[in-house]
């Protein structure tokens, strides 16, 4: 079926929504490393360095503003009063999706 | 490339003489009066006013009276299916009673408790909840909103745009007496709460109207419901 | 499951959505912030020891994502993998509970 604006935001929120839900226990498992010693988190945090790591990091965060984009057009959606320029949110959270994504970049 | 058979079927090809302004009605039309009388599909009033001529064109959900070859046929070819989600009965025409099932469903009749000895309801154009009716009243049912959706392919118990869009207007109706039930009859997972806002209903409606609005309306109706211990 | 709680599931999504989108904005620019110049346990702990801000925050956090994320996960295994019925549910509760586990041992390990 032909994809349009609404159905291709629709996919990249339910998709990037599994990515998070499989990341997130590894990322709760690693972050309690810090119970074991500040040692054994800085390993962790080495590990994290490497470009492949640092690369999926990314990402993930570009990941997460998607999903928050995505989820505040659907917010919008539903509890506003119905205006024809809604159709355009689509294009706006991923705007902010990957504005997010360049500031994380930038910062790295 | 015409759909023939049931659900397992294959496309046909045919070769149909082109002419200006031709529709894919037209071109249906022409196959099966001059190629292949075998071929089942369905029609009525060929002006864009009945929604029968829906067919599934290039893998979009259309009204074949009112597409113009012009904007389809890529290199002179075109893709003719029947309309999606729905059963097909042969070739082009599919079984609409689960559509209309659905429509019951989710309440979408009107039901009134005034008489023939009862004054005349007033119900001034302009209030906001008659205005929210008439963007949503002219659904002829036509399907193309249900065989546009991606949830009802997916979830089968989904009661799908236009049910959904007709219990809003209901909803909205000053007249009608029944909400109490009719937002019962819409929440839960086969109903309103199901729509992942694709916004394909909205995007594929010929007589433009937003079953997207009605149905966001609908989870804020069942909500205040929810909360006010009504539901 | 009653059409009920469904309605009250639907609630707590957009519920848990609401505090979850205040909790990434600040745990998105907080770790803009905090990667630069490449990240150290000593620098985050730093920040989280002892600090009842970073608990109270991350605690209401992990919770919110407790519920956001098997609701969430609950209509994609409905739609894409047609798994109806109780059994998907309890494995979504379970899901559930093992996401607030992990978490609030995650947020107990940076304040203490």
């Amino acid at each position: 079926m032909r994809g349009h604006a609404g159905s291709w935001a629709a996919l990249v929120h339910r998709l990037s929504g599994i990515a998070l839900a499989l990341f997130l226990p590894v990322h709760f498992w690693a972050i309690g490393h810090t119970l074991e010693s500040a040692a054994s988190f800085d390993a962790l945090l080495e590990w994290t360095n490497r470009p492949l790591v640092k690369f999926a990091e990314w990402g993930i965060v570009v990941l997460l503003a998607a999903h928050l984009a995505g989820g505040l057009r659907i917010l919008a959606l539903e509890f506003l009063p119905w205006r024809d320029w809604h159709k355009g949110l689509a294009a706006a959270a991923t705007g902010v999706a990957l504005a997010v994504g360049l500031a994380f970049a930038l910062a790295l | 490339m015409v759909w023939r058979g049931t659900a397992d079927g294959s496309f046909q090809t045919f070769e149909v003489p082109r002419y200006a302004s031709q529709t894919v009605l037209d071109v249906v039309t022409h196959i099966q009066r001059a190629l292949d009388p075998t071929l089942a599909y369905r029609y009525a009033c060929r002006v864009g006013m009945c929604g029968t001529c829906a067919m599934t064109v290039n893998g979009v959900a259309r009204w074949t009276c009112r597409t113009h070859i012009d904007k389809v046929a890529k290199d002179g070819a075109l893709e003719i299916a029947p309309l999606r989600n729905l059963p097909v009965i042969r070739d082009l025409v599919t079984d609409m009673g689960e559509f209309f099932d659905k429509w019951a469903k989710a309440r979408g009749r009107f039901e009134g408790t005034a008489t023939r000895k009862d004054d005349f309801a007033n119900v001034t154009p302009q209030s906001a909840a008659r205005v929210q009716v008439d963007a949503a009243i002219e659904c002829i049912g036509c399907g193309v909103c249900y065989a546009s959706c991606d949830v009802v392919t997916w979830n089968r118990d989904y009661l799908g745009p236009a049910a959904l869009n007709r219990a809003w207007t209901l909803l909205n109706d000053a007249r009608d007496t029944a909400n109490a039930e009719r937002l019962r009859a819409v929440a839960g997972d086969a109903g309103c709460h199901a729509c992942h806002t694709h916004v394909s209903c909205t995007e594929r409606c010929p007589k433009h109207i937003a079953p997207t609005a009605g149905i966001a309306g609908l989870k804020r109706a069942v909500v205040k419901a929810a909360l006010r211990g009504e539901l | 499951m009653t059409f009920r709680n469904e309605t009250l599931l639907w609630m707590l999504q957009r519920a848990s959505a609401a505090v979850l989108v205040l909790c990434v904005v600040v745990h998105l620019a907080t770790m803009i912030y905090a990667i630069r110049g490449g990240l150290s346990a000593a620098e985050i702990l730093g920040r989280t020891r002892g600090s009842y801000g970073w608990l109270a925050f991350y605690s209401v956090f992990v919770l919110a994502c407790a519920v956001h994320v098997p609701i969430g996960m609950r209509a994609v295994l409905t739609e894409w993998l047609a798994w109806r019925g109780s059994s998907r549910d309890i494995a979504l509760a379970v899901f559930a509970a093992l996401l607030a586990a992990l978490g609030m041992r995650a947020v107990m390990g940076v304040f203490l």
